[in-house]
């Protein structure tokens, strides 16, 4: 356990000073913290991977049980989405709205109790992890449009207004914004959607039903429908810019209450005590 | 040893005294000699462009190369150096070597930020090194100097901002369409603002240019020179969805394109965005079409007044410079200073090593009767002699080096030891060949 806590630390510490450099990059507008802060980042997913093949080793199984280890795994799939993205787009703004997010999310990790949660044996399937895995690198995909999203109505608004004040400069071109909050929603959708089958297949081999209509499920199913509404628009009536931006910001709003309203309101099987005393 | 400048710029001087005293760049080997020639001067370098005329040169007495370089400017260029003396600044020391900093990283020119001056001074560099009027001191300040030019210009945003309207109008299309490769621009009517921001849209990757005039033979002129496509003005509106980029300046009294026509345009783009430059007075198209989603409408204040924030946001950037520059000045003067700490050092050892050896001989050769260990006994005793004389003097040069009055130290070393022969050779030795 010792390493594992350090390894967390570690990370943690990392994501935090990526943040630091992300934002020296965007407030200082000095570009060089914003490639220092890349490298800084692709430490903290490496360590980070590490950090849960320990967990893996020691305690078994699928190390996304609680809320600890799923606010972390999260982060985790953020911080990796976001490199691949930068290494396509060379968008270190987005990198001062990815690394906060993941070191917040790491904080509120590091404050749920840390439980290795035995999971119950009908729950024991190989799906298990697959799930968890589509689910959450849906979700931090969709994280990053919504962030590419909320960007472009800044920027949008800064071209309208014709006020061209610091954040105009470091913000990428409209069209370069566009193009990842759809790339976002193009590797984001499908995923989800393989979350929610591998989801439903799993749930068919513990409980003989495919579909429960439980709160998470049917709010899934709502978000899901928000995001397939979305790519439609955007690939056959032409919806883009401000609208998608919009849209795929009221989304995200959908996804969070998903996955954080529903099991803090709402219950039902998908909350993490329920996987242990199910 | 001392950098020393003197010069005129834009700053000081009216272009008809800047262009008396430029120096035309197929003739610089004479002039490069004759500075050389000065009495007090040791390297030459001349700086000439149409907004400055400044002469660097490295000298032991800066107060008498200030006067000879001045004498030589006026004499060079066959003018009374009273009439030129007003128009001069000139400096030495710390001072100077601030000033070329400043002049190479842009923060003195004209358009604070331009990118030529780096270029000019890097041509004047290589002219110098050509005909050898350069040696190791100026040789390393002009190398500092390009590499904190090129500092300012990477840590400081001061030259990212354009600062011309046809210049901006292409930065904006930029932050909406990302590159321009593949876009189309339409210039309606003519103009020469307008045809100036053409040229910019099309070295900046526009591919298709359509032009549209009242005078359809204008147009085809017009289209010929961007080698596009030449528009009937009646119909001109029929061609808007394939157009990524509007410049208009027609004379119409009347707005040529309304809101609600622009409305139909960006359906029919399925609301690809569009960027619209009116520079018309009395403008020509409707600016509620702003409101519409996808479209970015600009006119010539909102032009300007990105210019004029750009200008600002220079300005602020420079500050940021400055900072820079006092760092890399007390730098540079302080690697100035060991250049000479170090050599009167060794030149003051040596003297007092040369004493010993001479009164040493003197008396070991009357004190025959000496044995082996007692004349080992003598010589340290005087080795030691000259170390604790020497100790608390090396100790105090090498730690004023750094200080402001650092030189004057040197100075009384070098009078009070009579070594500046001795140090002066230096430098010297190293001109032969510059790096």
């Amino acid at each position: 356990m010792g390493t594992m806590n350090l390894l967390f630390s570690v990370t943690t510490l990392i994501y935090l000073i990526a943040s630091i450099l992300y934002l020296v990059a965007m407030v200082g507008k000095n570009p060089q913290a914003g490639r220092v802060g890349r490298w800084v980042l692709l430490a903290g997913v490496i360590l980070h991977a590490t950090c849960f093949a320990v967990r893996h080793s020691t305690a078994g199984g699928t190390p996304v049980t609680s809320l600890h280890e799923s606010l972390s795994f999260f982060a985790w799939c953020l911080i990796l989405l976001y490199l691949l993205l930068d290494l396509r787009f060379r968008l270190s703004v987005m990198g001062a709205f990815a690394a906060p997010l993941a070191f917040l999310l790491m904080i509120a990790s590091a404050l749920s109790p840390d439980i290795v949660v035995q999971l119950n044996p009908v729950l024991k399937s190989w799906l298990f992890p697959v799930h968890i895995a589509f689910a959450f690198l849906g979700h931090a995909a969709f994280a990053l449009s919504f962030g590419a999203g909320v960007m472009y109505l800044i920027q949008n608004r800064m071209l309208k207004s014709k006020r061209f004040t610091g954040i105009y400069q470091l913000l990428p071109s409209l069209d370069v914004l566009d193009k990842v909050n759809y790339t976002c929603l193009s590797i984001g959708f499908p995923l989800m959607t393989l979350g929610l089958i591998s989801g439903a297949v799993w749930a068919n081999t513990a409980w003989g039903t495919y579909w429960r209509w439980d709160p998470k499920e049917t709010w899934a199913l709502i978000t899901w429908f928000m995001y397939a509404a979305l790519l439609h628009g955007r690939l056959t009536i032409g919806w883009r810019g401000r609208k998608a931006a919009i849209f795929s910001i009221i989304a995200f709003m959908f996804l969070l209450f998903t996955f954080l309203g529903v099991n803090l309101l709402l219950g039902g099987y998908h909350t993490f005590e329920a996987f242990a005393v199910l | 040893m001392n950098i020393v400048i003197v010069g005129l710029s834009h700053k000081t001087a009216p272009v008809e005294i800047r262009e008396k005293v430029a120096f035309p760049p197929t003739a610089m080997e004479a002039p490069l000699q004759q500075m050389l020639e000065l009495p007090s001067v040791t390297e030459a370098v001349i700086v000439s462009t149409c907004n400055r005329v400044e002469l660097y040169a490295i000298s032991r007495q800066p107060d008498a190369a200030i006067i000879e370089m001045k004498q030589f400017l006026a004499d060079y260029h066959d003018l009374k150096r009273e009439t030129l003396e007003v128009h001069l600044y000139a400096s030495a020391g710390t001072e100077a070597i601030q000033h070329v900093l400043r002049v190479a990283s842009s923060l003195d020119s004209m358009m604070i930020g331009e990118p030529q001056i780096l270029g000019q001074i890097k041509t004047a560099y290589a002219y110098a090194c050509e005909y050898k009027s350069i040696g190791l001191i100026l040789n390393r300040f002009l190398r500092k100097a390009f590499s904190v030019a090129k500092r300012v210009r990477n840590e400081t945003a001061i030259a990212s901002n354009a600062v011309s309207v046809s210049f901006a109008a292409v930065e904006l299309a930029r932050k909406i369409f990302d590159s321009l490769e593949n876009k189309t621009v339409m210039l309606i009517g003519a103009g020469e603002m307008c045809e100036l921001a053409a040229k910019h849209f099309v070295n900046n990757g526009v591919s298709k240019v359509l032009v549209t005039n009242r005078t359809f033979s204008r147009a085809e002129k017009l289209a010929e020179e961007f080698g596009g496509t030449a528009v009937s003005f009646d119909n001109f509106r029929e061609q808007l969805h394939r157009v990524d980029i509007v410049l208009s300046s027609t004379g119409a009294p009347d707005y040529v394109l309304s809101a609600t026509k622009l409305k139909e345009v960006c359906k029919e783009r399925r609301y690809k965005p569009m960027f619209l430059i009116d520079i018309a007075v009395p403008r020509d198209i409707d600016p509620a079409a702003n409101k519409l989603d996808g479209i970015y409408l600009y006119d010539v204040d909102d032009l300007q007044s990105v210019v004029q924030a750009n200008l600002k946001e220079r300005q602020k950037e420079a500050a940021k410079a400055e900072l820079i520059i006092t760092a890399e000045v007390s730098q540079f003067q302080d690697w100035l200073s060991t250049l000479e700490v170090k050599p009167t050092i060794v030149a003051l050892r040596q003297q007092m090593e040369q004493f010993r050896q001479v009164e040493m001989d003197k008396t070991l050769s009357s004190l025959n009767q000496l044995n082996d260990k007692e004349r080992k006994a003598i010589e340290s005793m005087t080795c030691a002699i000259v170390n604790k004389i020497l100790h608390h003097p090396t100790h105090i040069l090498k730690q004023t080096n750094n200080a402001t009055n650092g030189g004057l130290y040197l100075d009384a070393v070098r009078t009070l030891f009579d070594l500046s022969d001795s140090v002066e050779q230096k430098p010297d030795t190293d001109k032969s060949n510059p790096s």
